[in-house]
């Protein structure tokens, strides 16, 4: 097998492999999404807390900068210790990935509301609470989603590493296609993970245009 | 004093607590309601500063601020803020809504149901001859002048007796300015809004203004007065350099035809003859005179073509350039006087209807007996 052959066998694709790749499309696609959404859910409070109070904001993005630059697969095989080669393990590096991220997108778009629509809502009679989800998170919204995007594409990226621990999606063929020198497995995890990443930054793109209609404002003069 | 919308009383704010220089040191003002107040200063002077306490934007350091007679600084600063019009330089549209949202964001706030807020908007779009297919648009779509209507227009969406204005018109190009003053005027001669503005401009203040507060460093108020006597009779240097050079010619951009006494000139009618008409230019001492119909002005004839006929009715009256009406200010007829041959204005009040003559002694003369 190994060495021999095209690259990607299509008839193993569609036949032998096949059952495998769809669950674990789905898994990849799991894993991903429990990881942006949990990394969401922690990233949102902390970001707001820092962009109301300045001083927290430098030991936030510390520690989320930290968490950042340990490589991936050390931190995986630390956790195992702790949490042995489970889903959660998985999930814990996957999410403290996107933190950084998320957080810094959120502050920055934030801090991007322009002044002036700041003060005229304050000045109209906005509560502090009102101010910040009908004026400032809305305003906020494309920087925000920018980061969410690249969040999501890091993390589907990342997902194949947690292949180590017997998670990891679409990263198994790789890893199991390095080991027995098959390119048909290391090139379709590749391949499909690539499709996935570059699907849903699109789908994203979409979310976000089809949220912010008066950012497109030329679609709006033609009609 | 049941007149008094808005009292500042030994109003004071310092922004460092380590005793650097007050931004407004204590200043007491009393504004009626109805009425144009204009703050109007140098930068530094404190006049956004103490516009801003009356909605609490900024907290007062101390005093005491009444607006209809209530202690605002007891009152929840949100509600107040609802119940206040509030208009900024940058006019603050919220970009992410379009110009019916945006219109309708306090209404909303203080839970207006939508068949309300419906016709509330029909009627800002009435007063403010907005294009009702901007309503559906974002603030980014609309041209500077559009944006600073509907800013106006947003501000004045609940009503509210109150209106707080941030160099309003501060944003757009001076001939979309003025265009947007005059109908500001309008609108408020309607409404009869008690509004504090802020500018910089003494021309824009002299213009909207009831009365007008010039401000120096710190918040002390050097005059508190109506425009004409604050042109007319400057409390001090201060004022004076602060109004600056024409002060004369701004007085007469203050002052209507109508206000004043008109004089008498040669008038005659189609049917006069000659002979009358000449007598009648002689007793003014004119080469001309004005034609007159029943009360209607036809025109001008002058002493070369009449002595050629026999009657006034042989001649074809020729237009006057010089030509105000009582709506005219004296500005303005001041420079129909300078540009016309003759040396004089020709007042017609509504339409044709022949008033009197404006001289350069009389208009001269207004300005000198006011001082």
């Amino acid at each position: 097998m190994a060495g021999s052959g095209p690259i990607i066998d299509w008839s193993r694709v569609f036949g032998t492999l096949r059952p495998e790749l769809i669950s674990r499309f789905f898994e990849h696609m799991q894993l991903t999404f429990l990881a942006v959404l949990i990394g969401f859910l922690i990233s949102f409070p902390l970001a707001i807390l820092a962009y109301r109070h300045r001083k927290v904001l430098g030991p936030i993005t510390a520690v989320t900068g930290l968490l950042y630059t340990i490589p991936s697969l050390a931190l995986l095989v630390l956790l195992t210790q702790l949490f042995g080669l489970s889903m959660t393990t998985a999930l814990i590096v996957l999410t403290s990935y996107t933190l950084l991220i998320l957080i810094r997108g959120i502050v920055s778009g934030l801090n991007g509301v322009p002044n002036d629509a700041r003060e005229a809502a304050q000045g109209m009679g906005y509560s502090d609470r009102q101010m910040l989800w009908r004026v400032e998170l809305p305003l906020a919204l494309p920087v925000i989603m920018a980061g969410l995007r690249i969040a999501t594409v890091t993390t589907i990226g990342l997902v194949t590493v947690t292949a180590f621990i017997g998670k990891g999606g679409l990263g198994i063929f790789i890893l199991r296609g390095f080991n027995q020198f098959d390119s048909t497995q290391v090139m379709i995890g590749g391949l499909l993970s690539l499709i996935l990443a570059v699907v849903v930054d699109i789908a994203l793109v979409l979310a976000e245009r089809a949220a912010t209609p008066w950012t497109s404002k030329r679609a709006r003069t033609v009609i | 004093m049941l007149d008094v919308a808005i009292s500042l009383k030994n109003v004071s704010k310092r922004f460092s607590q380590n005793g650097g220089p007050a931004a407004v040191g204590d200043l007491s003002l009393d504004m009626r309601k109805g009425e144009t107040v204009v703050l109007v200063g140098p930068s530094g002077c404190g006049k956004t500063t103490t516009m801003k306490m009356i909605n609490r934007l900024v907290e007062p350091s101390s005093g005491t601020i009444e607006v209809d007679g209530t202690d605002i600084l007891k009152q929840n600063p949100v509600e107040l803020r609802r119940g206040i019009g509030y208009v900024i330089q940058s006019i603050g549209l919220l970009p992410h809504r379009s110009i019916r949202d945006n219109i309708a964001t306090v209404p909303k706030l203080v839970g207006w149901k939508d068949e309300r807020i419906k016709g509330r908007i029909d009627e800002l779009v009435e007063i403010f001859e907005l294009d009702r297919g901007l309503l559906d648009r974002y603030p980014a779509e609309l041209s500077g002048g559009q944006r600073q209507r509907v800013g106006v227009a947003r501000a004045l969406a609940v009503d509210p007796p109150v209106m707080l204005m941030d160099e309003p018109f501060g944003a757009v190009d001076p001939i979309v300015r003025e265009r947007l003053q005059d109908q500001f005027l309008h609108i408020q001669q309607e409404l009869r809004k008690t509004i504090v503005f802020v500018t910089h401009d003494i021309d824009e203040a002299i213009k909207m203004a009831d009365r007008i507060a010039i401000l120096n460093t710190g918040g002390v108020v050097e005059q508190y007065a109506p425009p004409e006597e604050i042109l007319r009779a400057p409390a001090n240097d201060f004022v004076k350099q602060f109004v600056g050079v024409e002060r004369g010619l701004k007085r007469l951009a203050l002052t209507k035809v109508a206000q004043i006494d008109i004089e008498e000139g040669p008038v005659v009618t189609s049917d006069s003859s000659s002979e009358a008409a000449l007598r009648e230019m002689e007793r003014f001492d004119f080469h001309w005179a004005a034609v007159v119909d029943e009360g209607e002005l036809k025109g001008w004839v002058d002493v070369p073509s009449v002595k050629r006929v026999g009657s006034v009715s042989e001649v074809e009256p020729r237009p006057f350039s010089a030509y105000v009406t009582g709506e005219s200010t004296l500005r303005e007829a001041l420079d129909a006087i300078v540009t016309s041959r003759t040396h004089v204005a020709v007042v017609a009040i509504e339409g044709q209807r022949y008033k009197g003559i404006l001289t350069l002694e009389r208009i001269s003369r207004e300005i000198v007996d006011g001082r």
